[in-house]
């Protein structure tokens, strides 16, 4: 941590040029309701910048065929194109080996995978998964469903007021039984950055294997694979300004090779015949059937657009608004904000006295403001603290101080109408 | 653009604040419970009839404005309809917040025509409709919990 924080302090120093960014977002310069639309519902999916479209575009007007078997000119650009994407997000992650970048359909799938292959082959009855209770429910399922096929059991590292998981709590839940430990970087209900790496470093000592689910960290900090030290991480390209549909799995090579396939089908063999069937390599394994070309190819382009932006820097950025915004926010009256964790990025999870979030989400809409009303498909934080619902706002470095004070506004608007 | 103060009438507001029948009504021999999966409006309805007339109707549960208040004037509504006549009703309701109720059926609904702005609002028509599709449970009386994804 203490790494990351230099690096954005030392980036910090150079300017961000906001409406610079914001031109790259073509999303971003409408009206919504006669309004110049304030998009804070990143946490749920992120707006696309034009390279990302055009990266779309290129490969279905010209680049478009199968990849890894044609021999004709289109195959060949397009398979160059997808395993380039594999090793942009090699360097986007600082893995060692492009072989350990596995596509996905998303984080969901990435965690799934896991759990059916290296779960399936490890875990015996009595066994240990370790979450925390601020996962998502994609974080939560698969490992329960992993519990009954072979009679482990999930334990669960409780959330404090604050919205933290404590280290003597996550040490309580640790024991020489635990397999496996899967915990999000950072919280999409409340925006919590956990000390993963503290964490990994505890669980491995455990004797146990560690899954980070990085689908709200990939887009809002700089990962460094080595730092955090982890077994595998997960994330989506949708949330980091690329297409829906596509995912990334980094799993450490030894690993990835000792895992059974996941799913059965072409690219995934070496050799077929209906006495035996041998397995491609890594990642070649696990990505059973044409994959989405287009989507790892977009994704490519979206790491690639990142990288140059600076991650850094766009952390840095964001941590100005999420400290305005906090601040902002709970100056007014009526409003309480769920979960105030020392480390924490730009999501706020709000809670409007006396009023629905549904109903704060429709009159924010009025207003050209998107954010997400529910429970964020984190339903035991919700029940943690007690409300059935949120309503969240979650920024991204293409938002400005003064969409924070639009969001304050549409809050203020809220309040008139409820008459609370 | 739709208006804001046509969905969240002075009506609407009143019974979200303060919903009529909140409560279990005594000798209630009917119930049915509804949950909206999208946003978690959760409603337990009761019912008391008699001869086939419902004469006492009361709920319990939390949700937002819309769904409160439709759940609040429900109550009201059905005091003293026949099955076949709250079911009428339910119909009627539910082609005006979907928008298809026509100016004769409008009239007929009394207070309810108040929920005529949600329309405007595709994805606050299950908050509307939650506490009616959980009627039409109770007056059926299989007693199988509604869903608004069904």
């Amino acid at each position: 941590m203490a790494n990351v924080v230099s690096i954005a302090a030392a980036a910090a120093s150079l300017p961000w040029d906001v409406e610079a960014v914001r031109a790259d977002f073509p999303a971003l310069a409408q009206l919504v309701n006669g309004h110049p639309l304030v998009y804070l519902d990143n946490a749920a999916t992120a707006q696309k910048p034009r390279a990302v479209l055009a990266a779309l575009e290129n490969y279905y007007q010209r680049d478009c065929a199968n990849i890894h078997r044609s021999v004709h000119q289109l195959g060949e650009r397009a398979t160059e194109a997808y395993e380039r994407a594999r090793r942009t997000a090699q360097a986007f992650l600082g893995a060692a080996e492009p072989r350990e970048i596995v596509f996905t359909r998303g984080t969901t799938e990435a965690i799934n995978l896991v759990a059916a292959t290296y779960g399936a082959a490890n875990l015996r009855a009595g066994d240990e998964i370790l979450l925390t209770g601020m996962e998502h429910h994609s974080n939560i399922v698969p490992w329960q469903l992993l519990a009954e096929r072979t009679g482990a059991r999930v334990k669960v590292a409780q959330v404090n007021d604050r919205g933290e998981v404590e280290m003597e709590e996550f040490e309580r839940q640790l024991s020489p039984r635990t397999r496996i430990a899967a915990f999000g970087h950072i919280s999409n209900a409340l925006g919590t950055v956990n000390p993963v790496a503290e964490w990994t470093e505890r669980a491995h000592a455990a004797g146990a294997v560690v899954l980070v689910d990085g689908a709200q960290s990939a887009p809002h900090l700089p990962i460094h694979l080595s730092a955090l030290g982890c077994d595998f991480f997960a994330f989506s390209g949708h949330k980091v300004f690329g297409p829906t549909g596509i995912g990334v799995l980094w799993g450490r090579a030894e690993l990835l090779e000792a895992m059974p396939p996941y799913q059965g089908g072409g690219d995934m063999i070496a050799s077929v015949s209906f006495e035996r069937t041998t397995y491609n390599r890594i990642p070649y394994k696990f990505e059973a059937g044409t994959p989405h070309i287009a989507g790892a190819i977009g994704l490519g382009a979206a790491l690639e657009y990142l990288q140059t932006l600076g991650m850094a820097r766009a952390a840095a950025y964001e941590q100005d608004l999420a400290s305005y915004g906090a601040e902002r926010l709970a100056a007014l009256p009526g409003v309480r904000m769920i979960g105030q964790a020392r480390e924490r990025t730009a999501v706020f999870s709000l809670v409007v006295e006396g009023v629905h979030p549904h109903d704060v989400a429709t009159v924010l809409d009025t207003e050209g403001i998107a954010v997400r009303a529910g429970h964020h498909c984190a339903q035991p934080i919700m029940d943690r603290f007690g409300v059935p619902a949120t309503t969240r706002a979650s920024l991204a470095f293409y938002n400005t101080r003064g969409e924070v004070d639009r969001l304050a506004e549409g809050l203020e608007k809220v309040r008139r109408i409820f008459q609370c | 653009m739709p208006e804001l103060d046509e969905l969240y009438q002075e009506l609407i507001l009143d019974h979200a604040k303060r919903p009529r029948n909140f409560r279990v009504p005594e000798g209630a021999d009917r119930r049915a419970e509804g949950f909206n999966r999208l946003c978690g409006d959760r409603i337990t309805l009761f019912l008391r009839l008699e001869d086939g007339v419902v004469r006492d109707a009361g709920f319990q549960g939390a949700g937002c404005a819309i769904f409160t208040a439709s759940a609040s004037l429900l109550t009201e509504a059905v005091k003293g309809k026949s099955e076949q006549q709250a079911e009428d009703l339910f119909r009627r309701f539910h082609a005006l917040v979907t928008g298809h109720a026509d100016q004769a059926q409008m009239e007929t609904l009394g207070k309810l025509a108040a929920f005529g702005g949600v329309s405007a609002y595709p994805v606050r028509v299950k908050c509307a409709s939650l506490a009616w599709h959980t009627l039409k449970a109770a007056l059926s009386g299989n007693g199988a919990p509604v869903s608004t994804e069904e």
